[in-house]
């Protein structure tokens, strides 16, 4: 990590010029207007100190109406992650929610809090806001108490206004205070950039037992703007002069540029090509002109690597069979070795999953534009401070120089193709010195977005005469699921800066099973494999929603619930059995309760009307919160069709800011979930992906999506909060799993649970 | 080139434009229009989906050329904060979340099956808005938006 990732003042646009400029140049609409008039106006002597962490002006503002603005340096990717941050500032600063703004994923604003990030929005990214909120309010207290000469201790607040206790005339409002000024008050940084940033204030935060706003339902800011089409997203941002760009991506991988026919688009008029190594892109003044140049323009290609994929149908073989870059061991207990060496039996299975894509609903886009005074990039990408950094390395240029924009973008579940557009735009308005959109169309969303990594999981567990679970193995083998970085702040992870001769920076990484089953012998390993491709692989691996997470859950939860069938136990019992974590046994109970959970220790197998029907549960840790789904479904054996009737969730992440929007975040992790188990399978020859559109990578149909989604909240004000945004989509995998060997009696160890392979498992049973 | 004319939201307009450029083109780069969205340019998730005479199209793959004298209705022409379609208000009131790209084509999709079908059964709805895509997984919020907005149509 770049310690300079966040700005550090003599950005090309000042803070108070954007703020200013805000209304005239795209950006998000969540900078409000006022917070410039209160800057601009602001009297003399009063400097808004430089963009830095040890700054409280860096965090909050109070604008000359008493409207507080927060700057968070994560941003929402629709999951209202910027009403929860509002909610706790409003309750540190005892101000009406209303009151509060959050201005999100501006690198000329916002600190580098890591971006959108591994569902640390709240449990991480709300933290210096919070400290920093209860700084503010603390020396507002103490400025109220000299105005006043009412002593601090005696003072309330309520809504922005101080008051005295005894005295209720005696009072003072915020925006009185010091509306439109600034603080200049150091805080305490943790030195720390990224996830972890934290700032140390005098303040003491307030106790869970004091909020007020925190813990109630608020809705999101950002549906009406997205419903009736009042705010824009990233592709709508627009420049004058600027140039509309496709980049052109090979059809085969492992390609490098033999030449390139500029006369075979000489019929579009106004469009041009730019060539850069084997980067190869054409722009247009209006965007019909350069998606028809991309498609006529003859490029070609020299192979550099003949047939660098296996058959798709071998992808598993090849994995149990390619050599181990690293492995690691996180969890190591007892001596499982000897446990199986005395066990009285082993149970044993292999689980298997694809390479998967994000897909994001469209591809990805940015706006970037180059000026030899600095530089402002316009992304989707949820990390937009290394995007700056990125894009600095990219240019050769220093980070202040560089300004990245948030802009909400079609769908983010990761480092999708928004981390590649963004340097894409980039290096296209140098080479051409104009400002640049590029969009990509289907198929870069699809067949050249990073990919999520295939895997196959190896299980055993060993079990005693009396049927105990003496010793436990789940070992986990795949491609790393950072071969390309989790952000774009390396230009070596781009595809930008591979094909214009950057060398790869492959990084090993994988996971393990999150829970907290207490087998006395129990080893908990993963292995990682070599990329297949080095450069520019459109199977490259990267982070996609709840990295591994799915993918290691489907193994670990089914196998779990294989051990419960073969020591004939009910599934919720053999769990409750062996989970060590009194949240985890009470999360799993609550699922199966509500649930009406019906204990069996095998599985229904009853076809009834031409129809199997079933439940199966799941559950399993992240960051913290904790997670247990109970998936009811059917199964058509006829059509092999797996249709989810309903979804009980469970779920536990400590304090909860906003019930209602933690809701449709678990709800949309449901549907995303089941989508991936059902559906998704990157497809691919020897040299290509074959997936690339909608038909040849499908998704959920809103025929397919469950009737019912039942969500039980577990809240938990005295346990700091955790994430949401992923922990319940690694239990869907299993749960659906788990369902459909209740009701079928037959077991489905490959994702997707296709109706193919539903037909060809139960023929075989 | 040619020079077409149509209307979008009630407003008469002309664009010199290639032909066989698709719809979308002209809405979002011509006149301007940050909707309807790219989604695919294959017609196959309706995220560019528009009312050509009340009917929805997938203006992704519509020729320009097949829109002359024609009325074309935006997902901003269907309604407004002041005077939303119950569609929009549902969609609003139901909280239909994640990232919001798929949402015109939801809610354009749905507004000319409901005004055809206004009593249509969950089934019937599903069946009509079947090939759209969300890939942020909003689907049970959709489908609960699109009954509440059935009810106020009632």
């Amino acid at each position: 990590m770049n310690a300079r990732a966040f700005p550090t003042g003599n950005m090309p646009l000042s803070r108070r010029e954007f703020l200013k400029a805000s209304g005239a140049l795209v950006v998000s609409a969540s900078a409000p207007a006022f917070v410039g008039d209160a800057l601009a106006q602001a009297p003399a002597g009063s400097v808004r100190p430089a963009l830095l962490p040890t700054e409280l002006d860096s965090w909050v503002a109070i604008g000359k109406d008493g409207r507080v603005v927060a700057f968070f340096g994560k941003m929402d990717m629709g999951q209202c992650l910027d009403v929860a941050i509002a909610q706790i500032v409003a309750d540190e600063l005892d101000v009406a929610y209303e009151k509060v703004d959050v201005v999100m994923g501006d690198t000329a604003l916002t600190c580098n809090q890591g971006g959108a990030s591994g569902s640390t929005g709240i449990s991480t990214g709300a933290r210096p806001l919070r400290n920093a909120a209860a700084e503010a309010r603390r020396l507002l207290v103490e400025s109220a108490s000299q105005k006043l000469g009412v002593p601090p201790a005696q003072l309330r607040v309520d809504d922005g206004v101080v008051s005295s206790m005894s005295d209720p005339s005696k009072k003072v409002s915020y925006a009185e205070l010091i509306g439109g000024r600034h603080f200049n008050h150091q805080v305490e940084w943790n030195k720390q950039t990224g996830n972890p940033m934290d700032i140390k204030v005098q303040a003491k935060p307030k106790s869970p037992s004091e909020y007020r706003v925190v813990g109630k339902s608020f809705a999101r800011r950002d549906v009406a703007g997205k419903v009736y089409r009042t705010d824009n997203y990233v592709t709508d941002v627009a420049l004058p002069g600027m140039l509309h760009a496709r980049v052109i991506r090979p059809t085969r991988a492992a390609c490098t540029v033999a030449s390139v026919d500029e006369g075979s688009i000489r019929s579009v008029k106004g469009a041009r090509v730019v060539r850069e190594k084997d980067f190869v892109a054409v722009l247009a003044a209006h965007e019909w002109d350069a998606v028809r140049a991309s498609r006529m323009l003859k490029v070609s290609w020299n192979e550099t690597k003949k047939d660098p994929f296996p058959a798709m149908t071998g992808l598993y073989d090849h994995i149990r069979s390619a050599p181990v870059k690293k492995r690691e061991d996180p969890v190591k207990r007892g001596d499982p070795d000897g446990a199986f060496k005395t066990a009285a039996r082993v149970v044993e299975a292999q689980y298997e999953w694809p390479f998967q894509s994000h897909a994001s609903m469209g591809p990805a886009c940015a706006v970037a534009d180059v000026r030899a005074d600095g530089v402002v990039v316009w992304t989707g990408s949820q990390k937009p401070h290394f995007v700056q950094t990125g894009v600095a390395r990219l240019l050769g240029l220093p980070p202040e120089k560089v300004r990245a924009i948030w802009v909400p973008g079609p769908g983010s579940y990761g480092r999708n193709d928004a981390g590649d557009a963004a340097l894409d735009a980039a290096m296209l308005s140098k080479l051409t010195g104009k400002p640049v959109r590029v969009q990509g169309m289907r198929n870069d969303g699809i067949a050249w977005d990073p990919k999520g990594p295939a895997c196959v999981h190896r299980a055993r567990a060993a079990i005693d005469a009396s049927g105990k679970v003496t010793g436990y193995e789940f070992i986990s083998k795949g491609f790393s699921r950072i071969n390309i970085q989790t952000n774009e702040s390396d230009p070596s992870h781009s595809l930008v800066g591979m094909s214009t001769g950057l060398p790869p920076k492959p990084n090993d990484g994988f996971n393990v099973p999150a829970e907290s089953y207490g087998f006395e012998n129990k080893r908990l390993a993963w292995e990682t494999i070599p990329p297949l491709l080095d450069s520019c692989s459109p199977l490259r691996t990267a982070h996609l929603r709840d990295p591994v997470g799915p993918e290691i859950q489907f193994g670990s939860e089914q196998f779990i619930d294989e051990l419960a069938y073969a020591t004939n136990e009910d599934p919720v019992a053999f769990r409750l059995k062996y989970v060590t974590a009194p949240r985890d046994a009470a999360v799993i109970r609550a699922a199966a309760e509500k649930a009406g959970w019906q204990a069996r220790p095998g599985p229904r197998a009853t076809l009834t009307g031409g129809v199997y029907s079933g439940r199966g549960i799941a559950y399993a840790q992240r960051g913290g919160s904790i997670v247990a789904v109970v998936a009811e479904i059917e199964v058509e054996p006829k059509s092999g069709r797996i249709r989810a009737k309903k979804f009980t969730v469970a779920h536990d992440c400590g304090l909860v800011i906003n019930p209602e929007g933690l809701r449709y975040t678990i709800e949309g992790n449901v549907v995303h979930g089941l989508s991936r188990t059902l559906f998704e399978e990157v497809r691919f020859e020897r040299d290509r992906v074959t997936s690339v559109d909608w038909v040849s990578y499908p998704i959920l149909d809103i025929a397919d999506a469950p009737e019912t989604i039942d969500v039980v909240l577990i809240n938990r004000p005295e346990v700091a909060p955790t994430g949401a945004g992923e922990p319940t989509i690694r239990v869907i995998p299993a749960a659906v799993a788990n369902a459909f060997f209740d009701a079928t009696g037959v077991r489905l160890r490959r994702v997707p649970l296709t109706p193919e392979r539903v037909k060809a498992a139960l023929s075989r049973a | 080139m040619a020079s077409i004319k149509f209307a979008v939201d009630g407003k008469a307009v002309t664009v010199n434009a290639d032909p066989n450029m698709p719809l979308l083109y002209a809405l979002r780069n011509d006149l301007e229009m940050g909707n309807p969205h790219f989604g695919c340019g294959l017609a196959q998730c309706g995220a560019c989906t528009v009312h050509l005479d009340g009917e929805p199209v997938r203006s992704c793959v519509m020729p320009l050329s097949a829109v002359a004298g024609k009325k074309v209705t935006t997902l901003k022409g269907l309604g407004t904060p002041k005077k939303p379609h119950p569609l929009q208000a549902a969609f609003v009131e139901e909280q239909v979340p994640q990232c919001g790209y798929c949402i015109n084509g939801w809610i354009m999709t749905a507004a000319a099956f409901l005004k055809k079908n206004p009593k249509a059964s969950d089934a019937q709805v599903r069946e009509a808005l079947a090939g759209l895509k969300c890939r942020c997984g909003t689907h049970v919020s959709i489908l609960r938006a699109i009954k509440r907005a059935q009810q106020q149509m009632a």
